[in-house]
């Protein structure tokens, strides 16, 4: 792998990123706003596997997997929340819950 | 390794994410989802990293959207629903666009000087040994955070009005 395709990948990685970013901002659906955030982790995740092969280095794969963990526990509890906004506020709407009380 | 591969295929995977959080659909946005997904693990094979990439296929388009697809069952498809969340990309879409843009604007000037690539792909095994070496404590928290997702988990999705329940 040459250091031009390194940075392609990294393109591509900040690309998926950046379109994650601009789902969890643009959406206003939270289960949306949930599948942006999972696109935007998988950037990052990318960016560590494409450079630890680039270096032939197995931190990025473990980088990968610590990524992959947190995206699992990430998305199990901003479904829970989910049901459970919808639930208590009865709307799947993340700007109907912007007041917070107690 | 074959780098041309792997960035076609990160390509594929850029278009299938930017349809996933622009679809008014939950469905369509987690099939999108779905497709960007195994096309990044294309990605992963093709750099030589086969075990992230059988993961990544096990974990996120296994597990993780079989988590949403649960979710999904339980949400009502109406046409106003849809028509709403449109409208509201509709409206919404130009600033979020911009950030995305000046997020990725600096990898577009390239990485600048980075050090020369080693050969040799990475094996499962070289994994497992830094995993289970140097590592161990990464995993000891990875498995804090997930007893303490799953602890949160049970907390925030109890059901406060089943008959008997306790608050």
């Amino acid at each position: 792998m040459t250091s031009t395709a390194l940075s392609g990948m990294m393109i591509v990685a900040a690309g998926l990123f950046a379109i994650g970013l601009f789902g969890v901002l643009a959406r206003r659906g939270i289960l949306f706003q949930l599948v942006a955030l999972e696109v935007a982790l998988s950037g990052p995740a990318l960016g560590f596997v494409a450079a630890g092969a680039y270096h032939a280095d197995p931190q990025g794969q473990g980088m990968f997997i610590l990524v992959l963990t947190l995206a699992a526990a990430e998305v199990a509890v901003g479904l829970a929340l989910f049901l459970r906004i919808r639930r208590v506020a009865g709307s799947d709407d993340s700007d109907a819950i912007n007041r917070l009380k107690g | 390794m074959s780098p041309l591969l792997a960035i076609y295929a990160g390509a594929f995977a850029l278009i299938a994410a930017a349809l996933s959080v622009t679809r008014a659909n939950a469905v369509h946005a987690l099939l999108h989802l779905v497709v960007a997904l195994l096309a990044l693990s294309v990605s992963f094979f093709a750099l030589g990293a086969a075990f992230a990439a059988v993961l990544l296929i096990m974990i996120y388009a296994g597990a993780i959207v079989v988590l949403f697809v649960f979710v999904v069952m339980t949400l009502p498809t109406a046409p106003e629903a849809m028509a709403r969340e449109r409208a509201a990309l509709n409206r919404a879409w130009p600033l979020p666009a911009l950030m995305a843009v000046l997020v990725i604007a600096p990898f577009l000037f390239g990485l600048g000087e980075v050090a020369p690539a080693a050969a040799a792909p990475v094996s499962a095994q070289a994994v497992g040994r830094l995993l289970f070496g140097p590592w161990a404590l990464a995993i000891e928290l990875a498995s804090f955070l997930l007893l303490a997702g799953l602890i949160g988990v049970r907390h925030i999705g109890r059901n406060d009005r089943a008959p008997g329940g306790r608050r």
